[in-house]
């Protein structure tokens, strides 16, 4: 071994040992599990609600909906279910929703603090982030205060209305999917603005300035110089927003009640009230693929934004 | 056609300072660039220079006074609506646009045909000797390039007038030399008047048909190189432009130009003043080292001293000589004879003198 191979050798293992800790933590409490899901996704529930370990695919064609032992309504023979693929549609769908919600509530917001004075800003940052102090799973309820029928809107909107004498049927907002929507956009908003406002805080002024020297209006400055340079910032913010959205059930849980499934809560119940482990597990795994090949073809097209390090 | 192309009538611009205070960045600047010419506005960081050149902009507006460019007073209008376009001091370029992009975003705004574009950005590139970098990127370009990209973004445009912000202070010494040169040749042949901020003296006096030298938000004085420098109107300018000895004295008699000065050694002085002196008035007797003769009487003024500074720098010798009172004069000599002794030596006794016609004096 030459002096330079072995001062080569030392440093690969000094390298080592410094990502070691991570490496445990990603093998201990990431892959091994994952490897786990997915053999127990294979499996079959006994009567008891234990896992039969075996080599099964009928968890994930029960998920296609084309089952072919259990009967559906009163026709004997085998028939399409299109229960899981509505729940899984619904969720893609309320995934896209909400990002795409989050990116219009979210960017003039980005873009005012991003644009105030440097010692307000982070002031303005502080608000934005004074929420999440508080858990998440109260921050949704409080939503119930507000949205159910005796509730804050409600009262709000019959107050005003009552001003000009037009009789108010309080509306029933809970319990829908707008309101499943609402709570998402209300949780993931700040994790849309900070990628944004990091995006849009980089841009050097002279460039607005030149902009303007150059004959730019400011709606042209915004749409050439401005969009372009911060939409790294809205790619990140996409991605960090998506994905989590894809797997969330607490908000439509509590927002949604028994009326918004998604492919979380859809998970949630295999594991904990009808124990079925094996199709919880093969449902996990279709979640991931499916927010896999989502995020890959948004990537491909758009990167990963400059604001994560990939 | 006006024959001013920009013209600063008693503009004031004033901002809030850091603690509340009002911080006058330029206080009632009169100043008038004739069509065509390249003036420059010189002075040290805070002096007002970049302030006024962004009023012509229009990035800022004056809190009092007016800016007029050809005759048509600008008021409120904003930036992208003035005939005049900028080189900032950091280039500006958009990152995520490519350089050809970068040259033809101000005709796009400008809303010029489609066809035009294109022969037009080219053009610009080869003017500004970068011919064929229209794919590239601003970040897979040098800095030298990059100034080049923003002059050209800046002229294809055809401005009235061009503003420069020290668009030099980024680059090396011998590129600025090359630059400023390329600059002034530019600037002829497109005949577009420049307004050029700068803080280096001799990057002024090497381009500009007219300078104006401010300092505190005032401009001082406005004149041509030369006249600036021989002339300089006040001891800030004197100071700031090239190197001066000041004889600190008080006016004895004036006679038309010239003024006699009793110094602060009790000899006297004559030195010229446009200026009317009053008896017992305090002043600086301002000459140039250049212009300050070492061992040969009559030159009109001359004082015995002590050399007590000798350094040789190759083209010239500088000399310092201590003259009786206290004060000291420096003297430079060309060293146009090879000569292995200096005129004199640290301890000799000698004869310094200046010219009247050289020495200016400056009201305190």
């Amino acid at each position: 071994m030459s002096s330079l191979q072995r001062v080569r050798h030392r440093e690969n293992q000094r390298g080592l040992a410094l990502i070691s800790p991570t490496l445990l933590w990603m093998i201990g409490l990431l892959i091994i599990p994952l490897i786990l899901v997915l053999i127990t996704s294979f499996g079959r529930r006994d009567p008891d609600g234990n896992v039969i370990y075996a080599f099964d695919l009928s968890n994930y064609i029960r998920l296609t909906g084309l089952s072919t032992s259990q009967p559906c309504g009163a026709t004997p023979a085998p028939c399409f279910d299109s229960l899981y693929v509505t729940i899984m549609w619904r969720s893609l769908v309320l995934a896209f929703q909400t990002t795409l919600l989050v990116i219009v509530v979210g960017y003039p917001l980005a873009y005012f603090v991003a644009r105030a004075p440097a010692r307000r800003r982070n002031l303005l940052l502080f608000l934005i982030l004074v929420p999440l102090w508080t858990n998440f799973v109260i921050r949704v309820y409080a939503w119930i205060m507000i949205l159910r029928t005796q509730g804050v809107l409600n009262g709000l909107i019959g107050a005003i209305l009552g001003l000009v004498h037009i009789p108010f049927t309080p509306l029933s907002m809970l319990y829908t999917p707008g309101a499943v929507l609402v709570g998402m956009v209300y949780e993931f908003l700040p994790f849309m603005i900070l990628p944004m406002f990091t995006s849009l805080e980089k841009i050097d002024n002279s460039l607005f300035e030149a902009a303007a020297d150059l004959g730019a209006n400011n709606l042209r400055t915004f749409l050439r110089v401005t969009l372009p340079l911060s939409a790294p910032g809205v790619v990140a913010g996409t991605i960090l927003v998506f994905i989590p959205v894809m797997g969330t059930f607490i908000v439509s849980d509590i927002l949604g009640g028994s009326q918004v499934i998604l492919v979380g809560n859809l998970i949630q119940r295999q594991f904990l009230d009808a124990r079925d482990w094996a199709f919880g597990s093969a449902a996990s795994i279709v979640l991931m693929v499916l927010t896999l090949i989502v995020t890959v073809i948004y990537a491909r097209r758009f990167g990963f934004g400059d604001e994560i390090a990939f | 056609m006006p024959e001013f192309a920009v013209e600063l009538h008693n503009v004031v611009k004033q901002f809030p300072g850091p603690t509340g205070e009002i911080v006058t960045a330029v206080n009632n600047v009169t100043m008038q660039i004739r069509d065509g010419e390249f003036f420059s506005m010189l002075g040290p960081s805070g002096c007002g220079k970049t302030t006024s050149l962004r009023m012509i902009a229009g990035f800022e507006l004056p809190t009092s006074g007016e800016v007029l460019i050809h005759g048509k007073p600008m008021g409120q209008t904003p930036p992208y609506q003035r005939p005049v376009n900028t080189v900032f001091q950091s280039y500006a370029l958009f990152p995520h646009m490519t350089i050809g992009e970068n040259v033809a975003f101000g005709l796009q705004m400008k809303n010029v045909a489609r066809a035009d574009i294109g022969p037009r950005v080219t053009q610009a590139l080869e003017m500004v000797r970068l011919p064929g970098y229209e794919k590239r990127r601003p970040k897979q370009m040098s800095g030298g390039q990059q100034q080049r990209v923003a002059l050209a973004r800046a002229l294809v445009n055809r401005p009235e007038v061009l503003l420069l912000d020290e668009p030099l202070g980024a680059l090396d010494l011998k590129l600025r030399k090359e630059m400023q040169l390329e600059l002034k040749k530019l600037q002829r042949e497109v005949g577009i008047t420049f307004i050029y901020v700068t803080h280096d003296q001799e990057e002024a006096l090497t381009m500009s048909d007219r300078i104006a030298v401010m300092n505190q938000g005032k401009a001082l004085q406005v004149g041509q190189a030369a006249e600036i420098y021989e002339r300089p109107n006040c001891r800030f300018v004197a100071d700031f432009i090239g190197e001066t000895n000041f004889l600190d004295g008080t006016v004895k008699s004036q006679n038309g130009r010239e003024a006699q000065v009793e110094l602060a050694s009790g000899q006297m002085a004559s030195a010229e003043s446009e200026a009317q002196l009053t008896a017992g008035q305090k002043v600086s007797v301002a000459v140039r080292p250049e212009k300050v003769g070492l061992g040969n009487a009559g030159l009109g003024n001359s004082f015995q001293g002590r050399v007590d500074e000798v350094v040789y720098i190759g083209t010239d010798t500088h000399f310092r000589v201590r003259l009786p009172g206290g004060q000291s004069l420096r003297a430079r000599q060309q060293n146009s004879q090879s000569a292995d002794q200096p005129l004199a030596q640290v301890g000799d006794d000698v004869t310094v003198g200046f010219a009247p016609a050289a020495a200016r004096v400056l009201a305190e």
